[in-house]
């Protein structure tokens, strides 16, 4: 197994996440897609870390993998603000589509 | 306490702070702290006494050593007189420097000194329980307490002040307070007036007294009084600098102890509270002119060279002053202007008395004056307080009061005995005294003049007594005797009215205020004449003489036939009397002539140059400013400053019409943005790397 296996995976999670966010008209979707991106992320830092090279330490070698799981915890505290924020909209103006959403407008 | 001299002026100082900031707080609303601050420098001046008697004794009992010391060396005379020299205690340090010249504070204490200390502080706690009563329920009680210190404070820093600039101090001080409390009711305007009359007459005296401070500090080269006296008898004196020095400071003395021409201010100044003209314009503030006199004696005695027996400057006016004052009492209906008349008249005794060498007379004059001329004021002060009902009219609210308030009947009568020169009372003795050594110093003209003012005062006494205390009552009130506050004072003025006079009577060989209070030390030689029985005879029978014309005038009117209503029938003695009415016409020579001739010219002049010079430069400012405002309206504000603000805000309205395109408020295109960004970073990176 080569690493540009990994790094072509991740690209496409990546773009696939991309795509949603700016695509998907519905709040949750785009959390969803969201989530896809900050995996793409995950499963390049854990590649680096496996292929690593000869004259790394233990330390550095484990460095990759504990940060994909602050990472992920990071990330599951992100989704769960975010969904609530998608509920409070939901609840106020009874609907989720970002389209409709522009009180920041300038 | 004579070393600590400084703690007099300090103690009615400091009570007058405390009842500025604290009297209304606190209980009797700032009279008990005036009360006890008074009382406690009355004890002190008593001590202060008793240690100058002491030291007197102690010199004339074993210092001889010292006696040529004394005025022998100074005045360049044989020191052949058998006294020994009290030097006075002088405490003083330098105040400032400039150039060589030093400006000193200090005090300097002696027999002059105790003696006015013991009087200022004893009438001032007098009148300060009379308040009391006299000014229960006054709008401005505190207030009016809080002047009586300061006026306190004043006059003791000028008694026992070492130089003439400390003095001067003093003597602002005491006319500032006179100012004040004459106009006490400043809501009537007569009052006011009448306090701005007495300010700026002795004002105009004052600056009299200001340039002759000046001369003598440039002919002795020091503000020091006792420098000044060494140098007004040393034998380098210049006599014209004397001359004038003594001239300019005797317009001062004019002004301030109203002397003619100046005392027009006095009787106006009976519109103040009758406590303060018994304190301030009868006891002490009008006697402060005499008090500088007698201080620097040896100024006046060279300068107006008194000692060589001539007509002088200071006598003559004390003699005019001693008529003019007495004639115009007689036409006075208002109690309390007899008396201030009568107080004129009295200070004339004594500055005649200067002006003729009697030294110790006019002083011992000034003493018992205080206590008589008080006791007269408070007297008709209890009368209006509660006998006439607030009225001073004589001839209108009052009458046969002697059976309704026997207490002020008494002491009014005890009053007016001392200053018709009654034996034994205290005025006889002084003005005696006066009468003698003009006579015997060469000045039989003033013998003559002081008999006819003893005749008037006898005479226009005994008016004034009658009308208020004898015949039927006139007025609508109810009178009844006044509460122990009024009457106390009364009583313990009445005793040194009759016992003061007692401390230099020479008949019965006692000369203790001579003694006491003539300084010995640099002063000039004076004459001491023996008592004379015949001239005190003659001046008792004068007196006497006065009364019994007057009385037979008043009192037997219904028989008087001829005489009675003469002002009214006789032309000659109605222009007379109107002439006296109108206070010889010198207020008007003041208001009409001098003050309205340099008035009319003087608001011409200005008018003219208001017009022609100030309002030409006004008014070129004014084009001037207009022109300027033109041309930076135009050019500077509308085309420089305004473009460049709205070309600020144009470029912000613009740079904001532009952004706003990217603040849809919806987050996709915020993402969109971002990624795009991204994505154009990341392809820059790329270029540059490859």
């Amino acid at each position: 197994m080569a690493l540009n296996n990994f790094l072509i995976l991740s690209a496409f999670l990546f773009c696939t996440g991309i795509y949603g966010v700016l695509a998907r008209k519905n709040a949750v979707l785009v959390l969803m897609s969201i989530e896809l991106m900050l995996n793409a992320v995950n499963l390049n830092l854990v590649a680096f870390s496996a292929f690593n090279s000869p004259t790394q330490s233990v330390r550095q070698a484990a460095s990759g993998q504990v940060f994909a799981l602050f990472v992920i915890t990071i990330a599951a505290a992100e989704v769960g603000v975010g969904l609530a924020i998608v509920l409070l909209i939901y609840r106020n103006s009874r609907t989720a589509d970002l389209d409709q959403l522009d009180e920041m407008k300038g | 306490m004579l070393n600590n001299a400084w703690l007099f002026p300090a103690i009615p100082a400091l009570s007058f702070l405390l009842i500025l900031f604290f009297g209304k707080r606190t209980p009797g609303k700032g009279a008990p702290i005036g009360i006890i601050a008074l009382g406690s420098s009355f004890v002190l001046s008593i001590v202060a006494v008793v240690q100058w008697i002491q030291r007197v004794d102690d010199a004339t009992g074993h210092s001889q050593g010292l006696r040529a010391l004394g005025r022998g060396v100074f005045a360049g005379e044989s020191s052949s007189h058998g006294e020994a020299v009290v030097t006075p205690v002088v405490h003083s340090f330098t105040w400032w420097q400039n150039a060589g010249i030093s400006f000193g504070v200090g005090t300097r204490v002696d027999g002059l000194v105790v003696m006015m200390l013991f009087v200022v502080t004893l009438i001032s706690l007098l009148v300060h329980v009379y308040s009391v009563a006299y000014m229960h329920n006054d709008i401005r009680y505190t207030h009016y307490y809080a002047m009586l210190s300061l006026f306190t404070a004043s006059m003791l820093l000028l008694v026992v002040a070492d130089n003439t600039l400390q003095l001067l101090v003093g003597w602002e001080g005491v006319g500032l307070c006179s100012f004040a409390l004459i106009g006490h009711w400043w809501e009537e305007g007569v009052n006011s007036a009448a306090a701005l009359k007495a300010f700026l007459t002795t004002r105009t005296g004052d600056i009299g007294l200001m340039i002759g401070i000046i001369i003598m500090f440039f002919a002795a080269g020091t503000f020091n009084i006792t420098g000044t006296n060494v140098y007004a008898l040393s034998k380098g004196a210049d006599h014209t600098l004397l001359l004038a020095g003594a001239t300019c400071l005797f317009i001062g003395v004019i002004g301030k102890s109203g002397q003619f021409p100046l005392h027009t201010w006095l009787p106006d100044a009976m519109a103040g509270p009758t406590p303060v003209s018994a304190l301030i314009h009868a006891a002490t503030m009008v006697v402060a002119g005499v008090f500088l006199a007698a201080r620097m004696y040896p100024v006046f005695f060279k300068g107006f060279s008194i000692g060589a027996g001539g007509m002088n400057f200071m006598a003559i006016t004390g003699g005019i002053t001693i008529i003019i004052g007495a004639v115009l009492a007689f036409v006075q209906r208002d109690i309390k202007k007899v008396l201030a008349y009568s107080t004129i008249s009295q200070i004339g005794y004594m500055v005649m008395a200067l002006g003729v060498g009697a030294w110790t007379a006019a002083v011992f004059h000034l003493f018992t004056h205080a206590f008589f001329k008080a006791l007269l004021f408070l007297g008709a002060g209890s009368v209006s307080h509660s006998g006439s009902h607030h009225s001073f009219d004589m001839k209108n609210d009052m009458g046969g009061l002697r059976k309704f308030m026997p207490v002020t009947f008494w002491t009014f009568m005890i009053g007016t005995a001392a200053l018709c020169g009654i034996f034994p009372f205290a005025g006889f003795w002084s003005k005696d005294e006066i009468l003698v050594t003009a006579g015997a110093s060469g000045f039989d003209a003033f013998l003559v003049v002081g008999l006819i003012g003893a005749f008037l005062t006898a005479a226009y006494m005994t008016r004034c007594v009658y009308l208020t205390f004898f015949g039927e009552y006139r007025g609508h009130g109810h009178p009844h005797e006044s509460e122990p506050l009024i009457t106390v004072p009364l009583i313990v003025l009445a005793c040194f009215s009759i016992l003061a006079g007692l401390v230099n009577a020479a008949p019965l060989g006692v000369e203790k205020f001579k003694q006491w209070v003539e300084p010995t030390f640099v002063f000039p030689q004076l004459v001491h004449p023996e008592f004379d029985y015949p001239k005190a005879g003659l001046s008792l029978f004068i007196a006497l003489l006065g009364i019994g014309i007057a009385a037979y005038f008043w009192f037997q009117k219904e028989e008087l036939g001829p005489l009675k209503g003469l002002t009214q029938r006789n032309k000659a003695a109605h222009a007379g009397y109107t002439f006296l009415e109108n206070k010889y016409y010198i207020d008007y020579l003041y208001e009409d002539v001098i003050v309205a001739g340099i008035k009319g010219p003087m608001a011409r002049g200005a008018y003219w140059f208001n017009q022609n010079v100030i309002d030409k430069v006004v008014n070129a400012f004014g084009a001037g400013a207009v022109k300027l405002g033109r041309f930076t309206y135009n050019t500077i504000d509308q085309k420089g400053i305004d473009r460049a603000y709205d070309g600020v805000a144009e470029a912000t309205g613009d740079a904001g019409g532009l952004l706003r395109y990217f603040q849809s408020g919806r987050v996709q295109r915020y993402a969109l943005l971002l990624f795009g960004a991204v994505g154009i970073l990341a392809l820059a990176l790329l270029i540059a790397n490859s």
